[in-house]
């Protein structure tokens, strides 16, 4: 009765258990962060601008991806409404990455250039003002709140030192005024109008 | 996707050595035949009088088990699994993508080859066929690709919302031809009022709102709307023309009429010519083919032609 000592010593049940669910990760995780595809950033893909990166916080802070996805699954009926499947070069300066796995509201990932700047300041402080049949939250906050400007700045320069985006100087030096006296909104619209653009929307 | 050796033959080792210790554990667990099995007897654990029978696992569940030992060799064989090896069946998903898109495509071309070719007056009006029933598959289309790509802006009814224009009334801001509704879409608007507050001042800004106001609320202080008058002609008739019409070539909005895109209160039509406004249609011609955008300009074509 050989598996009466596992049976009967829970510590070592669970260390088994462990090495037993960690093959999938072995297999499907672990080579991945070594793969060229998805560690290497797509030609067109440029690390967020100082404001777009207060948008990203904001995005985070605020909790979108509890309704919206960002991640176009390579599907026909997605791609016809949403434009080309999302690809994991694309984000390879998200960290992390806000692909989410809820779609109460509709999927962001290309939304950037979808709808103009006005219509992202109303839709967001009042989205029934422009979508009657919408059930998504307003955020009218969002529009009085100023952009920490000394936070968008650490931001940058950890992103920079320790996971190596691409930053010049030049932005580095002008991360603060960028976002100096920009609402939350601005900064949110900003990250909007630009995810997804590195990879043309057209599916054509 | 190609990975490196190292890793492509670290996943195959991983892969068949969880296949093999499975199997094994498997067969070592399952030993015990039907004739070796004496009715009856316990494993000898007992918990609170309740005992266990040693039976042996039921057949048909232990098939089942072997099954899905075979499901995964012919899976890891046809499709792509064991690190670079990509399958007999050359599977990929932006293949299957690629596949079902084409099937998509041609289908929707023979639907579309139907009317696609009409003039935009034309498409807009349903066919009947020779047994009488109508066919009115174009504006079909057109309704459910407003309902996607429009309907957001103006309104799931076309009817718009302030700072977007409704799309039932006859007030156009860029015209209401075929191919001007074509542009529109297409090649999106850029609607942009320069803020006039400082050429102008408060008492013109003043000025020039009561003059405006005057059109649709008449009775207004006469010599503010005089002194607004002569302003508006040095400011804004190069938009809005000099009968205050509106101009189509650029987008100036028709002030004469009750209809408003952005103002209305009273407050508002001041702040608009003191701090200017934009009002931008996005270009949709990278978003969609072109007999999308066709069709769905002929929808919003026949949307007026209801009225």
């Amino acid at each position: 009765m050989k598996h009466a000592i596992i049976e009967k010593n829970i510590g070592l049940m669970g260390v088994l258990i462990a090495i037993v669910i960690s093959f999938a990760g072995l297999v499907e995780i672990v080579p991945l962060m070594f793969q060229a595809s998805v560690i290497e950033p797509h030609p067109n893909l440029k690390p967020y601008t100082a404001l777009e990166l207060a948008g990203r916080d904001v995005y985070v802070a605020e909790g979108c991806y509890n309704c919206h996805s960002q991640s176009i699954r390579p599907f026909v009926d997605e791609t016809l409404r949403y434009g080309h499947y999302s690809q994991a070069n694309e984000f390879v300066y998200d960290r992390p990455f806000q692909w989410g796995s809820k779609r109460t509201g509709p999927d962001l990932h290309r939304v950037g250039g979808k709808y103009s700047d006005d219509w992202h300041e109303v839709h967001l402080i009042d989205p029934r003002s422009v979508v009657p049949e919408s059930n998504m939250p307003g955020y009218p906050w969002l529009a009085e709140q100023m952009v920490d400007a000394e936070q968008v700045d650490k931001g940058m320069r950890v992103l920079k030192d320790y996971f190596d985006h691409p930053y010049t100087e030049e932005q580095l030096a002008s991360a603060k005024a960028d976002v100096e006296g920009r609402t939350k909104l601005e900064a949110l619209i900003a990250y909007l109008q630009v995810l997804g653009t590195a990879i043309p929307r057209s599916y054509k | 996707m190609v990975m490196s050796n190292a890793w492509s033959i670290w996943i195959i080792v991983i892969v068949a050595l969880h296949i093999i210790a499975y199997a094994w554990l498997l067969f070592s667990t399952s030993k015990m035949k039907a004739k070796d099995h004496k009715k009856g007897e316990t494993t000898g654990h007992e918990w609170d009088g309740i005992k266990e029978y040693n039976n042996p696992l039921p057949k048909w569940w232990l098939y089942m088990f072997v099954l899905t030992i075979i499901f995964a060799v012919v899976y890891l064989v046809l499709y792509p699994g064991m690190g670079n090896y990509k399958g007999t069946l050359d599977w990929t998903q932006e293949k299957e993508w690629a596949a079902e898109n084409e099937v998509v495509k041609a289908k929707k071309a023979e639907l579309f080859a139907t009317f696609i070719n009409k003039s935009i007056p034309e498409m807009i009006k349903p066919v009947i066929n020779e047994d009488g029933s109508i066919d009115n598959t174009a504006m079909e289309i057109g309704e459910r690709l407003f309902a996607n790509h429009c309907s957001t802006c103006h309104g799931s009814d076309a009817g718009g919302a302030i700072g977007f224009p409704s799309l039932i009334d006859d007030d156009w801001l860029y015209g209401s031809k075929p191919e001007n509704i074509l542009q529109s879409i297409a090649q999106g608007r850029n609607g942009v009022m320069p803020p006039w507050g400082a050429a102008l001042g408060d008492e013109g800004v003043t000025q020039v709102a009561a003059y405006i106001r005057n059109f649709t609320v008449p009775g207004q202080d006469q010599n503010e709307v005089a002194e607004g008058q002569k302003k508006y002609s040095m400011f804004c008739i190069a938009c809005h023309g000099a009968d205050a019409k509106g101009n189509q070539m650029l987008g100036g909005p028709n002030l004469t009429d009750d209809i408003w895109l952005h103002s209305y209160d009273d407050s508002r039509l001041e702040s608009i010519i003191r701090d200017g406004i934009a009002a931008i249609m996005p270009k949709h011609k990278e978003l969609l083919d072109d007999d999308s955008i066709k069709v769905l300009a002929a929808y919003v074509y026949s949307l007026q032609n209801e009225q």
